[in-house]
């Protein structure tokens, strides 16, 4: 089928099958590897990208309902080279070890934010319970979330 | 996991919908939020060769102040339950309840229609609501019927819905001045609950059912008897397991289900009594 999706801004069209994820299509039909899969059930959150603005898990999402619609990766987080201030924050705290959660991290910590400018610490803690991280450096990820809403 | 090839089209309205997945029979499934279809279909416990997308249905999405009730839309997703004003006003123990389910980025693409057509006994809203006195509003062929929550589980995965019915809204009674509680007890943040609790006291009246204590979500009638007929909340506490029938799982025992149903019963009570 024949999908239209803005992704990083930039509008793609592209004939996939209707059972295609949106962690796949982003992957492998654009070839942003940014994203990850993780557990592939909708538990992790390593695939987290935003669709129109909030954070969804992409391995439960078909690119199909993601037609018409904007979808924002890791990748369209910096501007002109500039990181995100999330992802700046991360940098700065030691918001991550081996790096896998990190894109969904900071995908899913941009949305809680943007709902919530200035969590707890308890609140950013509550709001990315849809995140795992495997090294177990949720200390520094909710060091940097709590920067990131500072700055 | 990629789920097995089906076909996919998009209804513009409930109407459409229900044509489209009268033409397509039984093989058919709607698809909503897809938080509860696709995680099966990608197991393959799942297999339907059409799915008929609704979530752009949006127009049954709201949540409307309705007199003695408030209307929610079925395409409503978890997370504007959870922020919804009117609700935290009328019905606070659905709108709380609605923040326990999964995680955020679930609660953004999940819907209250979709949770409660699927019928499954271990997600929080299917309780939560049948605890509430809600009515479900189906659409079919020939028109719509209300379903009373309690007339509306008949098994593990299966509910009074037909196959060319669609659930449209969701009727919660107004419940200003009860006392309420929503016990979740679960062994990670975002997991199903191992048992969980949705309970209401309102002077004499209250209404408790249970999360994952049997194939379809339990109203503990027994319990609230109790209370009825002046019992305390610790003795009443001691029924909550009275209509369910718990399964053995990876995560608890039966016995161990039963334990914490009358524990959970009995916080849910303290809490709903204050």
């Amino acid at each position: 089928m024949k999908i239209s999706v803005t992704v990083n801004g930039t509008a793609h069209e592209s004939d996939v099958e209707p059972r295609t994820l949106l962690v796949h299509y982003v992957r492998e039909v654009l070839g942003l590897t940014g994203t990850n899969i993780g557990c592939d059930t909708s538990s992790c959150g390593a695939c987290s990208v935003h669709l129109n603005g909030e954070a969804v898990k992409s391995c439960t999402v078909l690119a199909a309902q993601a037609d018409g619609q904007s979808v924002t990766t890791i990748e369209g987080m910096a501007t002109d080279g500039v990181m995100h201030p999330m992802q700046q924050a991360f940098m700065e705290n030691h918001g991550l070890q081996c790096g896998y959660c990190t894109p969904g991290m900071v995908m899913a910590a941009t949305s809680l934010l943007k709902e919530n400018p200035n969590p707890t610490e308890e609140e950013v803690r509550i709001g990315l319970e849809g995140n795992l991280c495997r090294c177990t450096g949720y200390h520094n990820i909710v060091k940097s979330v709590l920067a990131a809403a500072a700055k | 996991m990629i789920p097995a090839a089906f076909e996919y089209v998009r209804a513009g309205s409930a109407a459409e919908a229900i044509s489209l997945i009268g033409q397509h029979g039984d093989e058919a499934k709607f698809l909503a939020g897809g938080h509860s279809l696709l995680p099966l279909m990608k197991l393959r416990l799942a297999a339907p060769s059409v799915l008929v997308d609704i979530g752009r249905v949006s127009d049954l999405s709201y949540i409307r102040d309705a007199g003695d009730h408030i209307a929610i839309g079925a395409l409503t997703r978890h997370m504007d339950v959870e922020n919804s004003a009117v609700l935290k006003e009328h019905a606070p123990l659905l709108a709380h309840a609605a923040s326990h389910v999964g995680d955020p980025q679930v609660r953004h693409r999940g819907t209250i229609g979709g949770s409660i057509a699927h019928a499954d006994s271990a997600s929080d809203l299917p309780a939560t609501t049948l605890a509430l006195g809600a009515t479900y509003v189906a659409q079919g062929p020939n028109g719509t019927r209300e379903i009373a929550a309690t007339d509306f589980y008949h098994g593990f995965l299966q509910s009074a819905l037909a196959a060319d019915e669609m659930l449209t809204e969701i009727r919660v009674p107004k419940m200003q001045g009860a006392g309420w509680s929503f016990q979740k007890f679960n062994r990670r943040a975002q997991d199903w609950a191992i048992v969980g609790v949705a309970a209401w006291r309102r002077n004499g009246d209250s209404g408790v059912a249970l999360v994952n204590m049997g194939s379809t979500p339990i109203l503990a009638t027994s319990v609230a008897s109790a209370l009825a007929g002046g019992a305390s909340v610790s003795d009443a506490a001691q029924l909550a397991a009275a209509e369910a029938d718990p399964q053995n799982d990876l995560n608890a025992s039966q016995e161990y289900r039963v334990h914490l149903a009358k524990v959970l019963v009995r916080r849910a009570l303290e809490e709903a009594s204050k």
